[in-house]
């Protein structure tokens, strides 16, 4: 893998650090008058999305790491694992759940995912940005009812729970924002 | 916003224009001469923090590398020692490998001499001309100065002058400083740089001017040396809200201990692993010829014009930034 000075330190480069894979998050140079420039950067554990800071010396280098984004196509969940494929060269690829993590719920098969590897392997999974699930379980609403802050829980097909306006009924198919995990729309299939 | 277009509004690049004007104004109601000299030089800057841009020219009998001047400072020295009297210049310099939201590697330095001042008058003149290109800009109360010394007792409750690297590095650590990986085990300078950056320049010059003055002897650069107990370099540095924007001196006049300090930054640049700079013997003659007594300052142009227009960074007052350029 390459390394990169210093001064090839910019957002989104992935880095090696004690082990881990990191992305930059910022770069600083600071200086003094005169002596010594330092790099200051923030930088984001690609493993556990901890955002640190660390310096560097300025003209100092990090080596790079094997850190690419791929979009999988998600096949199942085997109770271990979740199994991907590369919907061109139809290689299959398993995450486990701390690649996985918070994203799991929203995973429903055949969906596109964008799955960040490190060394070829998943090291973290996003999922689409928006999905289209139906309803298994919510209370029956009443029409016009506003008590309760005008919402209800309703539980997902992939078991995910989202508050949803009253009128919304169960066997319904809805649109969820998975980054905010906030309903969207009805879908009418 | 597409690449061709300038970085800067029109009303920045206006105020632009407007600052330099005064400043020609400033200086001819003083009668300190405007002067230019070559951006191009056969010898460089040995400072091994300071990277010059080389250039190797391929016209016919030409056979060095030439450097461009980080700062106009070594000719200028020059003019005064040939008599020329109070000087100054603004000049376009260039450093390579300085890149940032405070740095562009080609940038505006304001860069003058004046004769018969010690470092402390012309502090005041600095705070002079800085408060008049502020002015109706930048609510500044009275100017202060801080030793380099008091500045560490006040953030960090340390001696900066007598304190050893394990004391600076376990100061690094209390206040959670992030320690790069290579940091020497004996050489006291970048362990102070490290804390200076991290700890304390952010507290220099809110809402007034701060001149940061006495700078360690190993940190004198091209000034005297005021013995005592510790002996302190006759040098200081501006800052305005958390920004260095300017580094002066009472200025150096020994021959021999200007070569010596050249060819201790080159044996650091050899143990570095960076080449080694061509010192520059004109400007050691020239002292050798007799520096009349001034001192000088350098002052970055385009971080004052920052600070003027209320700007964050310097990309967004000029016209075209290194990445534009």
């Amino acid at each position: 893998m390459a390394t990169y000075s210093t001064n090839e330190f910019k957002s989104g480069l992935k880095i090696m650090l004690d082990g881990d894979p990191y992305a930059i998050v910022e770069n600083e140079f600071v200086k003094p008058g005169k002596g010594q420039a330092f790099n200051r950067v923030k930088i984001r554990n690609l493993k556990s999305n901890r955002v640190i800071e660390r310096t560097f010396k300025s003209g100092d280098s990090a080596e790079g790491a094997d850190v690419v984004d791929v979009e999988l196509q998600y096949l199942y969940n085997d109770g271990e694992y979740w199994h991907f494929m590369d919907p061109q060269s139809y290689e299959q690829l398993t995450a486990d759940a701390a690649a996985v993590s918070d994203a799991a719920k929203w995973l429903k098969e055949e969906a596109i995912c964008q799955v960040t590897l490190w060394n070829g392997v998943p090291l973290s999974v996003a999922a689409p940005n928006f999905v289209i699930m139906a309803i298994v379980e919510t209370d029956p609403g009443v029409r016009g009812d506003t008590s309760g802050g005008g919402g209800k829980p309703a539980t997902l097909e992939t078991g995910a729970v989202v508050r949803v306006p009253l009128f919304v009924q169960n066997g319904e198919v809805i649109k969820v924002d998975t980054r905010t995990g906030e309903y969207v729309s009805r879908v009418k299939e | 916003m597409e690449a061709w277009q300038p970085a800067a509004d029109f009303a920045t690049l206006r105020l632009r224009a407007e600052l330099l004007a005064r400043i020609r104004r400033f200086f001819a109601a003083r009668g300190v001469l405007e002067v230019e000299t070559p951006a191009l030089s056969a010898a460089a800057i040995t400072d091994p923090h300071l990277i010059s841009f080389a250039v190797h020219p391929d016209g016919p009998g030409s056979r060095h590398p030439l450097y461009l001047h980080t700062s106009p400072e070594f000719p200028m020295k020059r003019l005064l020692a040939a008599g020329s009297g109070c000087i100054y210049q603004i000049a376009r310099v260039f450093r390579d490998d300085e890149w940032g939201r405070l740095h562009n590697p080609e940038f505006t330095l304001l860069e003058w001499y004046r004769v018969g001042f010690d470092h402390h008058r012309l502090m005041d003149e600095v705070a002079e001309l800085t408060s008049i290109l502020l002015a109706g800009r930048v609510a500044l109360a009275v100017p202060e100065r801080l030793s380099y010394g008091a500045a560490f007792q006040r953030y960090l409750g340390l001696d900066p002058h007598r304190a050893t690297v394990a004391e600076l590095a376990s100061c690094a650590q209390r206040q959670a400083v992030s320690i790069p990986p290579g940091m020497p085990a004996t050489e006291t300078d970048p362990w102070l740089d490290l804390l200076l950056t991290h700890c304390i320049e952010s507290h220099l010059g809110k809402g007034r001017l701060t001149f940061l003055h006495d700078y360690p002897a190993s940190q004198a650069a091209l000034a005297r040396l005021q013995s005592g107990d510790p002996p302190v370099g006759e040098r200081f540095e501006l800052y305005l809200n958390g920004i260095e924007l300017a580094n002066g001196f009472h200025e150096l006049g020994d021959a021999h201990e200007q070569r010596r300090r050249f060819e201790a930054e080159n044996a650091a640049r050899r143990a570095r692993g960076q080449p080694e700079m061509p010192i520059d013997e004109q400007m050691l003659a020239a002292l050798a010829a007799g520096l009349p007594d001034c001192a000088g300052v350098a002052l970055g142009f385009d971080r004052l014009l920052m600070l003027a227009a209320g700007r964050p960074s310097l990309a967004e007052v000029l016209a075209f930034p290194f990445d534009r350029a």
